[in-house]
């Protein structure tokens, strides 16, 4: 019953999403004011149906109900509770379910968000929102049905991939989706002024805080999927340029741009048609990500399908939206000219070069992920991309961007000097160098050169980013969200500069046979292996290895890497056993039985590396915290504000 | 400057910029790019001597020996038309198994030795690299997924 209910609930969200967006975007522009009435309740409508369908297919799966094709194939009677819950978006159909499901909560919340603006406006912002719902609903049923029956119904599941049976993978996905389809939500705002004909900075003060947390959230979603490469894949590395990660990371790239670009409209009433070709492509990476991942054209580890139907959908509903969103801007974005200035050195132009820098990288990264694919399709030869292109050509503009944000942040808007601002960030300049000598020459000890340079620049940011908040304090100045907000993410970043460059100069690695009493010496700690023992969980079994970690003859900790194998798919999995330090983590994975007594290790010791992940937790919360900041709260639908209006130094 | 001037030399600023950086990914991407390689395609001659290419295929059966107690292993990479003798010295990937697809990094030795430095195996057990797929040119040879269990 409930599979049926739940199809029956999908069916009515579709067509209940045609009825959203045909009322909020054909109202407005027949001028029929009264159809406005019947937004909201499409709207609400629309939201229960999918939040229906959603729970039923969540009910399946708690309930083993095997007659599922889905379930059957992504749950097992032996799968714990919470992994059955997470098992609705382990594969293709259900996280496509998912994606809907968080688009209706966002919808939801921008519903009640656009209560207080006019009510054209709102329309249209919650029409086109249902159009991409509408899209994605269509496409669920018509090619990645969950709910479809088995018959006869098997006995037993198939289980769920091993790899996903982890707690930071079964939040990834809602996290990175929520960021994802967070982006829609500029993506409408722009549309909807678009369409409008009309972008003042009211608008951009009612699109940021929206912005600012769809942006967290592909933060938290991407450090989350990064984490768990880590401790699960069992190769110890934290970021791999895959094209599924860089398919979640160039909306990433492009979301800050828009951050810091909404900023300057916001603020000047300045790059407002730069601001909405900003939101247009944030949105179209999104889609182009999910395009990426779910057609299967790209060799990866999250390419679950590889059905073409599914991929002409895609890349069918990505001709329509990006096609139909550039179009209204080529046609509409000239109508929405700035009549401001800025000097050379004003904080505008620091803004700009942020934007063209974030933008160059994104190019480069986009460049890469899509070459095999263009390659491939034009018979020039199957070839692939690897860190080796993606390092260089990302960092070019990466580190100059850091200077500029060190410098940027200290700038005026409008006027070009830097005046009395410049000495801190002279002088915080010095003592990031001098940080960066000692940690290169002092801590670490040797390898100059790109260490010695992203070092500086890390602590430079860090250092840089700090004097103006401190400032504030000591003058006992009031302090809005939206600098602590800011304050905390730049400071984030350098954070994470310094903890990248430790990780990628310092890290020692070694690939290791060892028999049972052998001690390995790696990176001035000593890994004696005593050998392994069974180990038997809920749904699988295995063994795990005993090494006891020493440094100096003084027992530091006792690790457990673990081989495990899957019962049900009888597939094998590395559990890496992983020792944080405050300044490093120690890294065990146990490999396989060598014969001889012996087993191959592999044993990491990588400094700093935790710095990673809590830099990108720091930014997300920035974003969140700036996101709360009361001025958008009172953005009221003022129709016009004066350009120059609300001027402080916030960015 | 005029507004006018100091817009220009924005302009020609990034302009300038986006093709510095353009040039430098370019020549980036041509010094790092991989290919891949069946092993028809080795026996041919397609594959550059000297250069790292990637190297796909199925283990055949049989033929993954390891020197006893040490990293080392040898095995054959075929597409059921011709084989590739690999060298491996390391941790393979928990998804390595005979009879099963792997694309290797690495390069060709003058002896028709592949060493390679990385292995990677698929997945899950119904996924094929799509390049590995597609280069198995006998229908019949090619493994059908595992029986549902």
């Amino acid at each position: 019953m409930l599979p049926e209910l739940g199809q029956f609930a999908l069916i009515l969200a579709l067509l209940l999403a045609a009825l959203q967006a045909f009322f909020g975007l054909a109202a407005p522009a027949l001028g029929r004011d009264r159809w406005l009435a019947a937004v909201m309740p499409a709207t609400a409508g629309q939201a229960v149906m999918v939040g229906t369908a959603f729970a039923c297919l969540v009910a399946s799966f708690v309930r083993f109900d095997f007659s599922v094709a889905y379930v059957a194939e992504n749950s097992n009677s032996a799968l714990p509770l919470a992994y059955r819950v997470a098992a609705v978006w382990g594969a293709h159909e259900g996280s496509l379910l998912l994606w809907i499901t968080l688009l209706a909560v966002w919808t939801v919340a921008v519903a009640f968000g656009v209560a207080r603006l006019p009510a054209r406006f709102g329309a249209r912002v919650l029409g086109v929102l249902g159009l991409v719902s509408f899209g994605f609903i269509l496409f669920t049923l018509a090619t990645s049905n969950p709910f479809l029956r088995l018959d006869p119904p098997v006995p037993d599941g198939r289980d769920l991939n091993p790899l996903l049976q982890d707690p930071a993978l079964a939040l990834h996905p809602p996290l990175l989706y929520t960021g994802y389809v967070g982006f829609a939500v500029a993506f409408a705002f722009a549309i909807a002024a678009m369409l409008e004909g009309r972008l003042d900075q009211t608008w951009a003060k009612w699109t940021r805080p929206w912005t600012l947390a769809a942006w967290a959230f592909l933060t938290c979603g991407i450090a989350l999927g990064s984490w768990w490469a880590y401790y699960e894949l069992g190769w110890g590395g934290y970021w791999f340029w895959d094209p599924v990660e860089n398919a979640s990371f160039m909306p990433w790239l492009i979301g800050t741009a828009l951050i810091h670009s909404l900023a300057v409209t916001d603020k000047r009433g300045l790059f407002k048609s730069w601001t909405l070709l900003l939101a247009i492509i944030a949105f179209s990476l999104s889609l182009l990500g999910t395009f990426l991942v779910r057609s299967g054209v790209l060799v990866s580890v999250h390419s679950f399908a590889a059905d073409p139907a599914r991929g002409v959908f895609i890349l069918a509903f990505l001709v329509i939206m990006i096609g139909g969103a550039l179009s209204l801007y080529a046609w509409r974005a000239p109508l929405l000219r700035s009549n401001a200035g800025f000097e050379f050195a004003s904080r505008e132009s620091f803004l700009l070069f942020n934007n063209i820098l974030l933008v160059i990288a994104a190019a480069t990264v986009f460049g890469g992920t899509l070459a095999p694919l263009i390659s491939d399709t034009l018979g020039l030869g199957t070839l692939s991309v690897g860190p080796q292109y993606f390092n260089p050509t990302f960092l070019l503009p990466m580190l100059p961007l850091i200077a500029l944000v060190a410098i940027g942040m200290h700038a005026n808007w409008k006027r070009g000097r830097l005046g009395e601002r410049g000495r801190p960030v002279i002088v915080a300049g010095l003592m990031a160098l001098a940080i960066a000598i000692a940690l290169v020459f002092g801590y670490y000890a040797g390898r100059p050169g790109l260490a010695l340079v992203s070092f500086a620049l890390g602590a430079w940011l860090v250092l840089s980013s700090l004097f103006d908040p401190l400032d504030r304090l000591r003058r006992g100045l009031s302090m809005p969200r939206a600098i602590i907000g800011m304050t905390l993410a730049h400071v984030a970043v350098g954070v994470f500069v310094i903890a990248v460059t430790a990780v990628e100069t310092y890290t020692v690695e070694q690939d290791i046979a060892m028999a049972r009493g052998e001690t390995a010496h790696v990176g001035g700690f000593d890994f004696r292996f005593d050998g392994v023992d069974a180990i038997d969980g809920p749904n699988y079994d295995g063994v795990h290895g005993v090494v006891q970690v020493t440094r100096d003859g003084t027992p530091v900790v006792t690790m457990h890497p673990e081989k495990r194998r899957y019962l049900v798919q009888q597939s094998v999995m590395t559990e890496a056993a992983i020792a944080s330090q405050a300044g490093r983590d120690l890294f065990v994975a146990l490999g396989e039985d060598l014969g001889a007594g012996r087993w191959s290790l592999r044993i990491q010791i990588r400094p700093l590396i935790n710095y990673v992940w809590l830099a990108a937790a720091l930014m997300a919360l920035g974003g969140a915290i700036a996101a709360s900041d009361r001025r958008y709260r009172h953005a009221r639908a003022a129709a016009a504000v004066p350009a120059n209006a609300g001027q402080g130094s916030t960015a | 400057m005029t507004p006018r001037r100091r817009r220009l030399v924005l302009v020609l600023g990034i302009v300038a910029g986006v093709a510095i950086a353009g040039a430098l990914a370019l020549q980036a991407f041509r010094e790092n790019v991989m290919f891949f390689f069946d092993p028809t395609q080795i026996a041919n001659g397609e594959a550059p001597s000297g250069e790292r290419f990637r190297l796909g295929g199925m283990v055949e059966k049989g033929s993954v020996v390891r020197q006893p107690g040490s990293l080392d292993v040898q095995f054959v990479v075929t597409d059921f038309q011709r084989t590739v003798p690999v060298r491996y010295r390391g941790v393979l990937p928990d998804l390595f198994r005979e009879g099963q697809g792997v694309v290797a990094h690495g390069r060709l030795g003058p002896d028709g030795v592949f060493t390679a430095d990385e292995v990677l195996a698929k997945h899950d057990e119904n996924y094929m690299p799509p390049e590995v797929h597609r280069s198995l040119k006998t229908p019949a040879a090619a493994p059908t997924p595992a029986p549902e269990g």
